[in-house]
């Protein structure tokens, strides 16, 4: 269907790779949208300064945050259906101005003291940019590496895990150069809304939806891989394969952010009490190090999926994370590496967890309109969001209270975040091909298949 | 990796690789440099 609202340079149908057109462009412009917008990650930096300049609350401060990542998911799974039919340069069009943009806003909110402007631009305005741009790159990726999917969208969300590695170093350094007062947190947000402006501008340029004839050649046994039938989105919520996956994520997000939650003040408390107790410089590279192995394993396990199949990936992801949140519970305080190599290899398949479930929808639905499912599938992020602090500062602080310290704090919710995994293991057993009933009729997925809609290419 | 240009004129084929380059570089900087800052941190666990 032809979108008479979207500007002509933006179309979907002016976005069709001329002959010659390498797929290797597509990860670049995919990760000029996600290694800015994964800034989002990095908000803390701003929490201090904004803190003692504008007399706010920690809970206050961290709003923006909150409100960006609610828009995020509620922006992926209600524009899921407009990315998919407007193309994602019209997407990522739309994520570059509102992530701009509501930086632009923020500063403005900071420079006139209105903090009811920087939740407003940084949280509402900016978090459509988030949700959008998230999505944005999923399925052109898919379909330019049918090969590969795994990887070429393990690239991408990798980039939404570096973004906050970029992000935070650098808008701390300018912090320290304009100064953290009112004038200097709106030059921050005005500087990074200009340079993101610039540098999501590339996404927009480079991106390209394949021709059947620019797509490549698909090995046999990725294609023995990729479902029978294409699926609407619409359709897909209505499967049971949808909701098992949806549990699976949940679940193994919870049980990532159950240690990135309090990554720093768990290694410190459970060496506390032995002769080889963290200091606080260590306890911030701990983090460091969870931040590499949650990027790592976006790229590394998404990558392995492609080769080894999804559902035994994700097998990886629940099984063996149960065992090391297991070998964390019974021996964490014993040696100082098992407890990193453990917490880093369960952000690993945190990260993992993330990347590969583009590729799993691909493999259940289709190419269809996997953006789309894949923005709906991303509200199970938003729940466990939730869930993951709650469980371990509700355990946490109630261990505290009782008067237990050291690993008695963490010990419970680990076996909660066992339970958790168990739960997300069977329900991954259950997945199983969607039925035909749920297919797609032959012919009318044309739009997808070749990039352009076929009024369009009846032109 | 399989590419598509097998069939472009050699002035074109050009431009694609530098347009290649450009976008890995334009990426590439600045994930370079939030890795090196992450070396940094990573030196305090070792160290600290």
């Amino acid at each position: 269907m032809a979108v008479p609202l979207v500007p002509r340079f933006l179309a979907r149908s002016r976005t069709i790779a001329p002959a010659g057109w390498s797929r290797w462009l597509i990860p670049p412009a995919a990760l000029s949208i996600h290694l800015a917008i994964g800034q989002a990650y990095a908000w803390s930096v701003f929490k201090p300064p904004l803190e003692d300049s504008l007399g706010l609350s920690g809970t206050a401060s961290a709003l923006p945050f909150q409100v960006a990542i609610v828009m995020l998911g509620l922006s992926a799974a209600f524009g899921g259906t407009l990315v998919e039919r407007n193309g994602p340069r019209w997407a990522m069009f739309v994520s570059a101005v509102c992530f701009s943009t509501g930086f632009l806003i923020s500063a403005l909110g900071a420079a006139t003291e209105q903090y009811w402007l920087i939740v407003l631009g940084y949280g509402f305005v900016g978090g459509i940019g988030l949700g959008i741009g998230y999505i944005s790159p999923v399925s052109t990726l898919i379909k330019w590496f049918p090969d590969r999917p795994g990887m070429a969208t393990g690239i991408a969300i990798m980039g939404f895990g570096g973004g906050a590695l970029i992000a935070s170093p650098w808008s701390a350094q300018m912090l320290e150069s304009f100064g953290g007062d009112p004038s200097g947190i709106a030059q921050t947000f005005l500087v990074m809304g200009l340079v993101y402006a610039v540098f999501m501008t590339l996404g927009v340029l480079l991106v390209r939806v394949p021709t059947q004839d620019a797509a490549p050649e698909q090995p046999g046994a990725a294609a023995d891989r990729t479902a029978s039938g294409q699926v609407s989105a619409r359709n897909a919520v209505r499967t049971p394969q949808f909701w098992c996956l949806w549990v699976v994520l949940c679940l193994n997000v919870t049980a990532g952010i159950g240690i990135l939650e309090k990554a720093a003040p768990m290694i410190t408390d459970f060496f506390s009490g032995t002769s080889t107790p963290v200091s606080a410089a260590a306890a911030a590279g701990f983090v460091g190090a969870l931040s590499l192995a949650n990027m790592l394993g976006r790229f590394v396990w998404s990558s392995v999926s492609d080769l080894v199949g999804r559902k035994n990936i994700y097998r990886v992801y629940l099984g063996v994370g149960a065992l090391l949140y297991l070998a964390l519970a019974t021996g964490g305080d014993a040696s100082k590496p098992l407890f990193i190599v453990c917490a880093a290899v369960i952000l690993s398949f945190y990260g993992g967890g993330f990347a590969t479930v583009p590729a799993y929808l691909k493999d259940l639905f289709g190419t269809y309109q996997v953006g789309a499912i894949h923005g709906r599938l991303l509200t199970a992020w938003s729940t466990a969001g939730i869930l993951g602090p709650l469980i371990v500062n509700a355990v946490a602080d109630s261990q505290e209270a009782s008067g237990h310290s050291g690993t008695d704090l963490y010990t419970t919710s680990f076996y909660v975040m066992i339970s958790l995994l168990v739960v997300g293991f069977l329900a991954n057993e259950l997945i199983r091909p969607v039925h035909s009933r749920f297919h797609e009729p032959a012919g009318g997925t044309a739009i997808h298949e070749t990039g352009t809609a076929p009024e369009e290419a009846a032109k | 990796m399989t590419e598509s240009a097998s069939n472009t004129p050699g002035t074109a084929g050009g431009s694609r690789r530098v347009l290649l380059l450009l976008g890995w570089v334009w990426v590439g900087a600045p994930f370079a440099y939030g890795l090196y800052e992450l070396a940094l941190k990573l030196k305090l666990l070792l160290t600290g």
